[in-house]
This record gives C-alpha cells, structure tokens and sequence, in this order.
C-alpha cells in the first residue's frame, strides 16, 4: 500500500512538473508556429528505376551521406537515410529491379534496402586488410532472375556477396601491398571477372577471377616505360585506358580473350596542337572516352580493330551522364554545355557522334552556377517515340529536373549544408509599402472569427474544423515581408558549403532570396574557396537612417588556416553584393568589436594567421574609434592541436610605419600550456556576443543575494586524457579524465579549474550568465553526464546590509578591472543524463528575464528543452520550503527526460549539427533554428507568454461573452420591471 | 611522542630549506600564508643584483624520510627561473622560484611549497618600469612549462599593467597553476585590486612584497547518497515519508464551507416553507375573494 501511493506520489510529481515546464504543444498547433524543411545534399549519384513498377522514381546518394529515393514529377522525397558522418557512400546500384544495393563507410558495409519503401533488407561487413580503393559491381539484371551476384572490392579482397541475404560466398586475396586494383569487370554472359590495376607505378596488372567460386584463372602483367597516375577507366567491355603520370600519354590495355596488348600515344598527336596536362573524365560510354585539359574536351572513340579516333572538341564547360541503354542494344548519353544564361542539353547516340538524338535549349537562373553533373533517364512519350530527361546537380548543390527543354522542378539542396546563421530585421511597415496582397477583407476575417467561434463552441462539423486548421496554418499574418510587433518575423541569412547564401523567413521557412557569392566562386586567384562565417556588418537604427541592412561573409580560399581569406558584403534586403575584397591576408578568426561607426556599420577585427590584426571597414573613422578604445581590445587563440592558449593585446604603434594603417601588430600578453602527455583540448565555448544579462543579484532562498560572476571575456575550456578523446569505451576509467577551465581572457587567469575523474570527451558545452553546463562521457558509471558550474563574485557578497546602501558605503559602483584579483566561489553538480548531445545552445530573450532553458540536440535527432533549474548546483535532497518557494527542486540522481519536452515534437532533424537562438521583440519568447541536412524552425516560451495573448485566442468568444452578458442584464433587467409592475399592480 | 617526532621533522625540513636556499637572501618574513591549497610565502629580498645568484638550471636535493610507512615517500627540492620583459622588451632573469616536490607512492608528484626570491631592480630596470607606468604598458613574467627540463614545452607568460603592482611599495601575488611538475598558467598581479584610475605616482620604496601559491585542480564532487536509496529499509521495502498529517479541517475547508453554505441555505429555506405553508391556507382564502368581482368586471 505505501509503496503504491509512492509511487501514485512520484507519478504526480510527474504530471505536475510536466505540466509546469514542458513546452508541450497540441496536435492541432503543429505547424501554426513551426517549419520543417527536409533536403538531401549535393547528389553525387544517381541511379533511375528501370523496372516498371518504379519508373517514376530515382534513387540518389548524396555528399551528406543521404541514400533517398524521389519522385520524378515533383521531386519529393519518398524515403530517405542519413547514414552516419563516417559512414560515406562510396557506389550503390539497383540490383534485380527491387534491391539498392550500397557500398560505405569506405567500402567496409554492404547493405540492400528495398527499393519501394527504402527498408533495409540485410546488412554485411566485408574484411579487408589493406587500403584500397572500394568498388561495387552489380551485373545488370537480364531476365527475371531470383539471384544474383554482387561483387564488391574492399581491402585487397574480392567479395562475391549474395544479393538474397548478403551471404559472402567467396573472398579472393587479390596481390601485395604494392598492387593497386582499379577496375572490377564482368563483361556480360561471361563467367569470368577481370581485376585490373597497377602493380607499382609502372606495371599493368590482370587478374582473371572464376565467378562461380572466385578461383584465379590467370595472372598478367604487362610493363609500361613511363608511370601511371591513377586517372583509369574501362571503355566497354575490353579496353583499359589510363594516362601517365604528367598527363600527355594516353596508355590503352586491350585484354579481350586472356590477350594483354598495350599501346601508349601521345595525347597531343590524338586532339593536337599543345593539349598540355589532360584529366580522363569519369563518365562511362559505349566505345569513347573523354579527355579534359584546362580548356578543351575533347572525345575520342575506340574502334573495333583498337585503334583511336578524335570525334570532337569541345570549347566550353561541358558536362556527360553515362551511358544508357535503351531499346534494342542502343545507348545514349548526354552532354550538358553552359551558354551564358542558358544550358544546352544534348542527347547523342553512342555509335553515331555526328547525330544528334535530341536537343533542347534550357533557361537556368545563372545565381545556380554551372552544371556539375547530370544523370539521364528515357522514357516513351505519347507518339511511342524514346524521350529523354536529365536530373542536373548544379554548382549552388540544387538539383534540377529537365525535360522538354524545361525546368520540371528543382530543389535547394544546397541548404543541407549550412554553415553558419545570422539574423535580420525585415523592413519598417509603412504606408507606402503594399502588403495588401497578404492582407484579407473584413468579410474573410468576421467568417474566420466565426468558424473558430463555433469551433470553440463544439459545434463546428468536420468540414469546419479542416477548414479551421487550414486557415490557422496559411495564416497571412505570419509570412508578411515586414516587421512585426512582436518580433517573431525576421530574416535567417545562412551561408552553405556551395558559397550560395539564402535568407529564409521565419514566419514559413520560405526562400525570401538567395545569392550565388561571386568571390566564393571557384577561379583562377581562388581555386578551392570555401566560406567560414557570416556576420551582421550594418544594422540600420530604422528610424535615424534610412538604409537596408547588410551582412559580411568571411571565406578563405583554401582549406587550410593560411588560406588567403575572401571578404563579401550583401544587401540583407535586396540580396545584392554590393562589395567585395578580393583575396587577402588569411583570415583565422573574426572577432565584432562592440563599437559602431556613423554609418552604424560595425567594426571587425580580423586576425590573420601572424595573429596580426586587421581592422574593417577600411575608413579613417573607423580607424579613429579603434585607436581611441584599443587600450581595451583583447584577443586569444586556442591552438587546440599543440594543447596551448595565448591573449593578445594590439599594439600601439605598427612596426612598419606607412605601410598599412588598419594593420596591428600583436603583443603576447599571456599563454597557458597544457601538458601534452596529459592533457588535450577537446572543446571551448564562449559566452554570446548579443547575451542580454538582466540582473546580476540572485535572491536566494533565505532573503539572502548572491552576486554572479558575469563577465564577458569568460572562456570554458575542457581537456581530456590523450586516451579520452577516442571512441567511447577505447580507455578505462583509470587511463581518462576531464579537466575544465574557466579562463578570463584578458589577463589568462584560471578562475576555476576542476577535475572529472574516468571521464571522457566527446565534451559538448555552452557557456551563459555566469554558468556553464556541459555534457560527456562518465567511464565509472557507464552513462552519459551533464555538469553545472556556476561562479559568483564574493568581492561584492557584503553590499547586502541596507544601511550601507543608504549610506551609500557599498562599491557596487566602483569599476570592474579583470587586472584585479577577483574574489570568486565556484559551486558545482553533476548529473546523470541518457541520451549522448550532438549540439547544446540555450534560450536568449531580449531582456534576459525570462527563464531559460537548455536546449539539447540528442542522437534521434531532435531538440530537448529541458529547464536550467534542473541542472542547478544549489539542489539538496530535502529544500526546505522557503528553498522550494524559490524554485529549487529536490536533487535526484539523474536529469528527467519529460517526453512532451521535445521541441521538435514528432518530426526529425536529420543529421543535426547546431542549434541556434534569436530573441524575439516579446520578453517570453524566443525563435529556435536547428539545422543538419533538415531545417527546423520553431518558437519558444520557457515561461509560457505571460507577456501577450496566445494567437489561438477567441476574440470573437470574448465577444459574444460580452453580447451575451449585455444581452442578459437588459433581459434581466426588463424582466424585473414586468415583475415590479406585476408587483405594484398586485 | 609522536607529536615530538612530527615537529623534530618539521624543524628538518626547514632546516634543509634554508641551508639548501641561497644563504645570502634574507627574508623579513617568513610568515606561511595560509591559502585554499598550499602555502605561499611572503618575503621580500634585499640585496643589489649582483649579490643574488643567476637563476641557474634546477637543482634538485632528495631527502629520504625515514618515518613513513611507505618507502617511497620522499621530498626533493627544485628551483627554476623567473624571467621579466618591459612592454615588448626582452626576456631578462628576475628571480627564481624554489618549492619542494612531493612524491607519493601511488599518486603523482606534486609541487608544493613555493618560496620566490627576487633579484632587485637595477637602475635602468627602475627607468624602464616607470616608463611604463608613465605609458600604462604591460609588465611581463615568464617561467618554463616544466620545471624538470626548463622550458619544457614553451614559456608561460602572464603580464599585467604595471600600474596595479604599484601600492606605497610593489607588490605582486603569483598563482602557479601546476599539473605534476608542469606548470600550465601563472595567474600575475597584484594581491588585491587593480586601482583605477591609474594613480601617476611612483613607488616609494623599490622593493616587491611577494606572494606565492601553487594551485591545482579541484577535484569534482561526488553527489551525496539518494533520497530513493536511503528510503529503502533494510528489509528491502521502501518505506514511505509520510507528510505530517494535517487536520480535516485542514484538508476540506474549500468543500465544507460550500456545504455548509448549502445546508444553511436549505434549513433557512425549510423554514420558510413551514411558515409559508402555515400563511399560505390564509391567503388562499384572500385569493378566493377577489375572483368572482373579476368575473363580474367582464
């Protein structure tokens, strides 16, 4: 019996709690305050249905790891997986019509999913010993076969795998460590498997494999005077063609019929003239190759008799699908050329070049960029005639479906990979701007109010109600293109890997603009640009300047940190770029500086790879803020590889004088080492530049304050045992522990240093007020933890007495220097939680008064708001009342995991990599964006909206109350009269 | 009499301390400060330059202790340098650190007991540092990452504004966060508050009061025992808290004024009903009067 009421006790606590903190939302409001976007990824497959049954489908893989299959009329997913980030699709192919068969995680996972609804059949792990390059090999299925058998490379061995249940029937050791296999071939009806490589850098290998049980039939190699690069491919079914290393001889191997023969001929003899260095294009067609130098393609074809023919050379950019086949033993292929604004698509027949088998002229926005790759697809149009569309990836990562010279449809799979979020304001309403297009009549709103009055009456049908919902849903009032009230619309500017930048609105996710940056573009000066962040540059106070705001992306034009860096400037309104510097010193950090120039345009502080730093905008005004406040200007950098964190201050006076003004040297101000043996960066986090901090006291349970630490140059730092930094589980509780640092970065003071012994990273942290809360592995317990720390100034613990105050003897007002020594007390928790984190952020409100919460990307994918108070180090196992009227709740073992606090409620985001938070205009309620290859967008009140109405609010039940209220005092009223009268007449 | 052997010991170790430190250093104190983890030591060299020796590479004594348990517990003595700079100026020897490492069976060596002797300014030192002031530049320190084989991976430098040094005379506070025997970070300056804004005077005496700390990491807390768990009795079954019982009254008041509400309301009405009963049979008879004048009005 007690033990029952314990429980029916812990059950109610439950409820309550859940009732209090969740941010649970009903069915019917999905939707009303949130979007979700799904995308793929660059696709760098593609393989089209052929059976009858799916050939309105086409399975994709992607550079996001994604394996989807899509809808050819209008592109939507069907089904998708987003494999894990290690688990990289090398090949796939459909096999015997029904199975997709996938090669990944670097050849080592073999996997068959079934093709109409993407389940996965079986799985299988090839061994492999040595590196090598990993091929899939599925024989094109001829009749109605129940088996067959899949070939895949991996590791030095062959595996003949079963297509029934991914059974390994047999494994072949194929050579040494110096053989390299490049090819895997069966040619058609043929019992036999070919192995093709290199046996060093100067031998052509051969090997001819058994298929039925993978026993070596013959062993060739021929010898070649030059060396071979690694560019090869097979021309049908008996011709290997490779180049030599510095790219001017073109080696062909005919090995048709167990006879090995080689030739080499020099390319320039072949397309002429001085071809320089040629790249072998990757496309696989019937009997011709194609070759690339910097300007030219050029084709060439391969004759029966193994001699080489020149077709054509071409001038422009060109892009080829492999070969298909179609009809009776015929194979097309297509060519994809950029003309200024417009792509021509070509289809040719593979043994006829000169003729054309279809040509269309295709309109493309020239803010997609050129054409990467292209994937062609027949099909039978009315007339019974063969025609032909093509899936075109483009240089912004969009995928296109073109057909009859037109664009069927396209998707922005660029915004799979985003890599960094600002926000802007949307412009100031104004009476000449028209929104009346998303404005209704009257008439429209008095039936809404209408309909949601009968809806909250329950006498709605269910016509009604769809309808209701409809409406809630298409609500104009959240996809105007100007500012609101609350704060809730706004613009989400985010840069993709594909240098294109977009700018969704908040209200419904739509593309408001999008931008192909030029200078992230691909060119001579910048061969491998890649962006890095995006930052807000100017941000327009609306009413003292009348401009649009703009933003700054910072990019770099090779991989590496020295990487000389790319600045761009863009309208946030018009989506223009309307500056840009052209590549420049490296750009290893970006640091805003809290200062802002007449034009309201902020100053940035970039810091190059010398840890020199630059000051923009480039503009003697700039120049003289700077210089007036550079006493004050700090900067650090954690050099995470060599364990070592240094603070810089500009100096004065540049060392070179007159040779560039915005340029400063650095002086080394601090540096703390950690012991290599020992110790090993593993994550670092900051406080948000934009934090809105409400107040610095804390009241406390017994009318007592506490004071908390906060300061803005606060930095958490977290290193773990070299052996910690593995996988989970690879070291011992012994061998790894965690150490983390709070470190003001002015002066490199350890405020807090704290050891977590047996456990390990992968640490996720964020930094906020004056706490921060991270999570990681606890090797002990076996569980995944969450850690609070949370640091208050004791300088100021004394100005507590009233008298003082009054008196005015408190130094609440004395200033702040991080060269003093603070007085600082750090308390600490720590608490089990289940799930392991991909990414922590934590609410921000535009005043910071609103309560927060944390805000947790799990391993399903989805975001968990969970309360602070739960992670807060003052929890004791009996608060007393006057604690548990301040807030605190009873200290329990582990963090609860309330289902109805899911932010992302029912859906996914799939391949989660951050969260980010943006305050609205209204105190209670901030903005959630989360993004990996899906994007989600939601609105968040950690304590509810005591600040305004909910918008589901019955205006129209206000005021039929108030009617009917009116109504029934006049009623009552004439009633009593009648009765008065009645009374006196008595 | 063990008491006895602990202070024989004591008086050992600072007996080897002071013979095993440069003789010519005189301390004006040698007061131990007690701090959150180790001793610091104040003290304040006098003495020109050339009396104090060049910081030379670490020496190192080992003492056995014959009273311990284990044998492996011993004390050794180390000493490594502390180099200053003058806003960008170069690296100069300024002093030298000696502290004591403590070695354990089991557990790592650890740094303890920190003593720092400084050489005094010379005279172009003095210029240099009112120069700084005069510019409010940085006044640096360096000492080496590990003390065994200086500078072990790199220097860790810490600096501070040489304006906060200044009091009547210098005055500095280093704490040397240490792992083992690396030192990761020196946490540089002075004692108490950095004074702002900067006073423009001078030191009056040029002599530095130091302060020395070692700090390591702070070991993070257990959680204490569970309520779920000390709820569970010995027999294995989980006996219940019981919240003091509170009074009926307590308990029902919001549903036991309603009802008594109701009863009142009830009885007043019962009453009534019996004295309208009793009236009504009058009235009848009154009603029963007017109806036939009625009849007669039509």
């Amino acid at each position: 019996m007690a033990e029952r009421s314990f429980f029916l006790f812990l059950l109610l606590l439950f409820l309550s709690s859940a009732v209090e903190f969740s941010a649970s939302i009903f069915e019917d409001q999905v939707g009303l305050m949130d979007w979700h976007q799904k995308y793929i990824g660059k696709v760098n497959h593609a393989v089209f249905h052929t059976q009858k049954t799916g050939r309105k489908r086409v399975v994709v893989s992607t550079e996001e790891n994604v394996l989807a299959s899509l809808d050819l009329r209008h592109g939507d997913i069907f089904w998708r997986h987003v494999l894990g980030p290690s688990d990289a699709i090398e090949a796939f192919d459909i096999a015997l019509g029904k199975y997709v068969i996938t090669l990944s995680s670097g050849g080592s996972i073999l996997r068959a999913w079934n093709l109409p609804d993407g389940q996965m059949i079986w799985e299988s792990f090839l061994k492999g010993s040595r590196s090598s390059k990993s091929m899939l090999l599925v024989q094109p299925s001829v009749g109605a076969e129940k088996e067959t058998v899949l070939l895949a490379f991996y590791g030095g061995f062959l595996h003949a795998v079963s297509s029934i249940d991914g059974e390994i029937l047999w494994r072949k050791d194929l050579g040494s460590e110096s053989l390299e296999i490049q090819q895997i071939v069966q040619p058609v009806g043929i019992e036999v498997v070919y192995a093709l490589g290199f046996d060093g850098s100067s031998q052509f290998a051969a090997y001819e494999i058994n298929a039925r049980n993978g026993e070596l039939m013959k062993h060739e190699s021929v010898h070649f005077s030059g060396s071979f690069s690694r560019e090869n491919l097979v021309v049908s079914d008996g011709v290997f063609v490779a180049l030599d290393a510095s790219g001017s001889i073109l080696v062909t191997v005919h090995f048709q019929n167990g006879e090995y023969s080689l030739q080499e001929m020099r390319i320039s003899s072949l397309l002429g003239g001085n071809f320089g260095k040629a790249k072998l294009l990757g496309a696989k067609l019937p009997h011709m190759f194609a070759l690339r130098n910097d300007k030219l393609t050029g084709f060439l074809k391969v004759t029966d008799e193994g001699k080489l023919e020149t077709l054509e050379r071409i001038n422009n950019e060109v892009s080829i699908s492999d070969s298909l086949s179609f009809a009776e033993k015929q194979r097309a292929f297509a060519l994809v050329q950029h003309n200024d604004n417009k792509v021509e698509f070509r289809v040719k027949l593979g043994h006829e070049w000169n003729k054309d088998l279809l040509q269309e002229t295709v309109n493309i926005d020239p803010n997609r960029g050129h054409v990467e790759n292209v994937f062609i697809n027949n099909y039978i149009r009315t007339d019974r005639s063969y025609g032909f569309r093509a899936l075109i990836v483009l240089e912004d990562h969009s995928l296109l479906l073109v057909q009859q010279g037109e664009v069927v449809w396209k998707r922005e799979d660029g915004l799979a990979s985003i890599l960094d979020v600002t926000t802007a304001e949307l412009p100031v309403e104004k009476v000449g701007v028209s929104v009346s297009k998303v404005e209704e009549n009257l008439h429209e709103w008095l039936k809404g109010h209408i309909l949601k009055l009968k809806g909250t009456l329950m006498l709605a049908t269910p016509e009604d109600v769809a309808t209701i919902q409809g409406m809630r849903l298409k609500n104009s009032e959240k996809s105007k293109i100007t500012r609101d009230h609350n704060g809730f619309r706004k613009l989400l500017i985010v840069l993709t890997r594909s240098g294109k930048v977009f700018a969704l609105h908040t209200g419904d996710g739509r593309i408001v603009w999008s931008l192909l940056l030029r200078s992230l573009r691909k060119s001579e000066a910048c061969t491998s640009p890649t962006g890095i962040r995006i930052y807000p540059w100017q941000i327009p106070h609306h009413h003292a300047l009348d401009e649009n705001p703009s933003v700054l992306v910072v990019g770099r034009c090779l991989p590496t940190d020295s990487g000389p860096g790319v600045l761009s400037f863009i309208d946030a309104y018009a989506g223009k770029e309307f500056d840009s510097v052209a590549p420049t010193h490296s750009v290893v950090q970006i640091i805003p500086l809290p200062f802002t120039d007449a034009l309201e345009q902020r100053l940035h502080l970039l810091i190059d790879a010398n840890q020199r730093a630059h000051l923009y905008p480039r503009s003697p005004e700039a120049l003289t803020i700077f210089n007036r406040e550079m006493s004050n200007v700090y900067w650090y950098t954690v050099v995470a590889e060599n364990g070592i964190i240094r603070g810089y201050a500009p100096k004065s006076t540049s060392v070179n004088e007159g040779s560039d003004e915005y340029c400063f040297d650095p002086t080394d101000l601090w540096s703390i080492v950690f012991p290599m043996e020992s110790e090993k960066i593993v994550a670092w986090v900051t406080r948000k530049l934009s934090e809105v901090v409400h107040t610095q006291a804390k009241v406390i349970a017994d009318q007592d304050v506490m004071y908390k630490y906060i300061s803005k140059n606060l930095l958490f730092v977290a290193t773990t045992s070299p052996k910690g930094t593995g996988e989970i589980g690879s070291a011992t509780p012994d061998e790894s522990s965690l150490i983390v640092y709070l470190i003001d970065t002015v002066t490199g003071r350890i405020l807090h240093r704290m050891i977590h012994k047996g456990c390990q990273a992968p640490v996720h942290a964020v930094l906020s007020e004056n706490w921060v809360v991270y999570h990681y592995f606890n090797l002990r317990s076996h569980r995944f933890e969450m850690s609070v720390i949370e640091i208050y100034d004791q300088s100021r613990a004394d100005n507590k007495d009233v008298w003082k105050l009054v008196i005015g003897k408190h130094n609440l007002t004395s200033p702040v220097s991080s060269y003093s020594r603070p007085e600082v007390k750090a308390e600490s928790q720590s608490y089990f939680f289940t799930h392991s984190a991909k990414a922590i952020a934590v609410t921000s409100t535009a005043k910071g008064i609103t309560s927060r919460q944390l805000l947790i990307g799990t391993v399903g994918d989805q975001v968990l708001a969970l309360d602070k108070r739960y992670l807060d180090p003052r929890r004791k196992t009996d608060p007393t009342q006057a604690e548990k009227e301040e807030g605190l709740i009873p200290l329990t073992d582990s963090l609860p995991i309330i289902p109805q606090s899911y932010v992302t409620h029912a859906l996914k985001v799939e391949g989660l990599r951050d969260i980010i938070t943006v305050p609205a205009k209204l105190e209670s309620t901030t903005l959630v964006f989360s993004y990996g290859v899906d994007l989600f967008l939601t609105r968040l009140a950690p304590s509810r909206t005591y600040d305004s109405l909910t918008e589901d609010f019955s205006y129209a039940l206000l005021l039929l109350t108030i009617v009917v209220l009116v109504g029934a005092i006049f009623a009552t009223w004439i009633l009593s009269e009648k009765k008065e009268l009645r009374e006196k007449w008595r | 009499m063990a008491k006895l052997d602990v202070l024989v010991l004591t008086l050992c170790v600072v007996a080897i301390a002071a013979v095993s430190l440069p003789s010519s250093l005189a301390f004006q104190s040698d007061k131990l400060l007690v701090e959150d983890e180790e001793f610091g030591l104040e003290g304040i060299p006098s003495g020109s330059r050339s009396e104090v020796p060049q910081p030379s590479p670490p020496t190192t004594a080992t003492t056995r202790r014959g009273y311990s348990d284990s044998d492996s517990d011993s004390d050794s003595k180390v000493q490594f340098p502390l180099e200053h700079a003058f806003g960008d100026s170069d690296f100069t020897p300024a002093g030298s650190f000696s502290a004591r490492i403590k070695t354990w069976s089991r557990s790592p060596q650890k740094l303890i007991m920190p003593r720092f002797s400084r050489n005094g300014f010379t005279a172009e030192e003095k210029a240099k540092f009112q120069k700084l002031i005069e510019e409010d530049d940085f006044y640096k320190i360096r000492v080496p990452s590990n003390i065994l084989s200086p500078p072990g991976r790199e220097f860790v430098v810490s600096s501070v504004k040489a304006r906060c040094l200044l009091r009547d005379n210098l005055e500095e506070y280093f704490s040397i966060h240490a792992d083992g025997l690396n030192i990761l970070a020196v946490d540089y300056g002075s004692p108490k508050t950095c004074p702002y804004p900067r006073q423009a005077k001078l030191p009056g005496k040029w002599t530095f009061t130091s302060h020395a700390v070692f700090k390591s990491a702070k070991l993070a807390e257990r959680r204490p025992i569970f309520a779920e768990e000390s709820l569970i009795g010995d027999n294995g079954e989980a006996e219940v808290v019981k919240p003091p019982e509170r009074s009926f009254w307590a308990k029902y008041w919001m549903y036991l004024i309603p009802l008594g509400l109701i009863v009142m309301n009830a009885m007043t009405q019962a009453m009534n009903m019996a004295e309208d009963g009793t009236g009504g049979q009058g009235q009848q008879g009154a009603v029963r009067g007017p109806a036939p004048a009625a009849t007669r009005r039509r």
